[in-house]
């Protein structure tokens, strides 16, 4: 097999065994990058040299029998709205297009601890905003299954790599769906994790209360072990949680003997493309069969969660984004008559229509006559629909759902309908409003031979009990170790 | 309600954004569409219900106030669009 194919816990027990070395490894995934990228076009930034450098650094590591930590070695790449010290962190935007951070962000502080290998940056929709990854200022990113449809979004790269092989692992950010419908579309595991266990210190914030970094990976393993790697609290992130934080490798247990599924009736009805549904089901029979226990019930405020949601991210994204003025850093416009007039013509230039159609809607939100109807409403919503959960988890360990009502679509089917792409989001974005931990893994393929995705959804910090029943699916299945023909 | 293009060129200003006429008219259509969308929300009936800005109940969290390394000014100032003497160069501020 080539080396680039392999996952970061087979590269772990092969550096170890001296079968093959980190330069190999990295060399074999530029190799990769360079035939594949062409076709798929995930990346913004490769930093090769850099990479090669840094590979036979850790070589040494592993020739000089240190005890090496578990992603050391393995080669990764970033989403390109995660601080690198030195390197450019654009957000996909002409805004940040030369913005180089003084600082790294949290996770790549402990990515670099870990000794993991940094390829790259990824591309996404601009600041995070979008479905589909059509909302780049850079290129589009092709979905590797089918180069005609779209990869998902916003971490539209950051999946598209992984299923191209074109990196081990990477990292998204997930602010509404961004990592797990992706992960979906792009047929890999992803796990937006329990708002507050991953530290947002360093990534460029979009809606604060609901953003949250997590894995994207080829098998639960992997995800694991990169959770291992990222989770913990940080004192630079006030929003961090200070608890104890499991080995989410001890959850990689094939039994789900009495797990208790629930499935939400709002999320399998009208709307949801019935091949989607189906295979969802299927899936949640195969648990059955392994000895989950699973049952329907009503989660009713469902229909609730998408406009709550994106009033609550639109306001919080306009005043997060206030803060590009083209004075400090950022885009500066060439012409402007006066000081607010360069804060007017230098945002209108630097960012592209969706950011603006969502600074827009936030802004109108928050505004005067218009806070109380619509901002502080989105508000009580998002307490009754984390109720809605909160009693969903008294009864059941587990809620199983589709991931998005269709598998990928096509480039330019969605993108001259706002609406229409917001749409994509509705089985996603409750997880969010409610801080929850949302785990994607490949369960099937449609008649178009597109992956299809399930999304795990926990209680707060049970990321173990999503990894377990993952875990036993995949045990199960050979869906993970696919690969699209490029 | 209705959204004017009067309601979007206010929103713009209190954005600080420059919008085309055509982006004007494009946005009226588009936002009419999306807060239309968001009305949605005033079928559930919210009174008495605490709104949930944050749904970890995190508050006041503070950190030792210890001396430590700051950035670089030149690393700092090297996004900056217009430096100058080691300061950030703005246009006029006060006429």
């Amino acid at each position: 097999m080539e080396l680039y194919r392999y996952t970061a816990h087979e590269i772990r027990d092969m550096l170890r065994n001296k079968e093959t070395s980190v330069p190999e490894l990295v060399k074999a995934c530029l190799e990769r990058i360079n035939q594949v990228e062409p076709k798929v076009k995930a990346y913004v930034t490769v930093c090769e040299d850099e990479a090669l450098r840094k590979a036979a650094e850790i070589q040494k590591g592993f020739d000089l029998g240190e005890d090496m930590p578990a992603l050391a070695g393995v080669p990764m790449a970033l989403k390109d709205n995660m601080c690198t010290k030195g390197l450019v962190t654009s957000c996909a935007s002409r805004m940040l297009d030369n913005f180089v951070p003084p600082y790294d962000a949290a996770v790549v502080n402990k990515l670099s601890e870990e000794k993991a290998v940094l390829l790259g940056k990824m591309n996404m929709d601009e600041f995070a905003m979008g479905s589909s990854t059509e909302n780049s200022y850079y290129k589009q990113t092709k979905n590797p299954w089918d180069l005609e449809c779209v990869p998902g979004g916003s971490s539209g790269g950051s999946a598209a790599a992984v299923a191209a092989d074109e990196a081990v692992f990477t990292l998204g950010s997930d602010t509404g769906g961004s990592i797990r419908l992706p992960a979906a579309f792009c047929g890999t595991v992803g796990l937006k994790p329990t708002y507050g266990s991953v530290s947002r210190f360093g990534l460029v914030a979009f809606a604060s209360s609901l953003d949250q970094i997590g894995p994207l990976t080829k098998d639960v393993t992997d995800c694991a072990l990169v959770m291992n790697a990222i989770s913990g609290h940080d004192p630079h992130d006030s929003t961090s949680a200070n608890v104890a934080y499991p080995d989410y490798t001890k959850a990689l247990v094939n039994n789900v003997k009495g797990l208790k599924i629930g499935l939400p009736k709002e999320y399998f009805g009208e709307g949801i493309n019935p091949e989607v549904g189906k295979t969802v089901e299927k899936a949640v029979e195969l648990l059955g069969e392994l000895g989950a226990e699973y049952e329907e019930f009503e989660l009713p405020i469902t229909e609730y969660a998408l406009p709550a949601y994106y009033l609550i991210s639109s306001a919080e994204a306009s005043s997060n984004l206030a803060r590009y003025d083209g004075i400090k850093y950022g885009y500066r416009a060439e012409r402007f008559d006066d000081l607010i007039d360069l804060y007017r013509q230098s945002r209108s230039e630097g960012f592209g229509p969706e950011v603006k159609r969502r600074i827009m809607i936030g802004t109108y939100a928050l505004s005067a006559g218009y806070y109380d109807a619509y901002y502080k409403k989105a508000l009580q919503v998002r307490t009754l629909i984390k109720r809605g959960f909160d009693k969903a988890f008294e009864k059941y360990d587990v809620i199983i759902t589709p991931v998005s009502p269709t598998t990928a679509f096509k480039i330019g089917e969605k993108a001259e309908d706002p609406l229409e792409m917001y749409l994509s989001d509705i089985c996603t974005v409750s997880v969010n409003i409610a801080g929850l931990p949302g785990m994607v893994i490949p369960c099937g393929f449609d008649s178009k031979g597109l992956p299809v995705g399930l999304q795990l959804i926990g209680k707060p910090f049970d990321e173990t009990t999503l990894i377990r029943a993952a875990y036993t699916f995949e045990q199960n299945t050979d869906y993970h170790k696919r690969r699209p023909n490029l | 309600m209705k959204l004017t293009e009067r309601d979007v060129e206010h929103v713009a200003n209190l954005a600080r954004l420059n919008l085309t006429p055509e982006e004007k008219q494009k946005m009226t259509r588009e936002l009419a569409e999306i807060i239309g969308f968001a009305d949605k929300l005033n079928q559930l009936d919210t009174q008495g219900v605490e709104p949930t800005a944050h749904v970890l109940p995190i508050s006041n969290v503070f950190r030792e106030d210890a001396v430590r390394p700051s950035y670089d000014r030149e690393d700092i100032l090297s996004n900056a669009a217009a430096v100058e003497d080691g300061c950030v160069k703005v246009p006029k501020v006060v006429e």
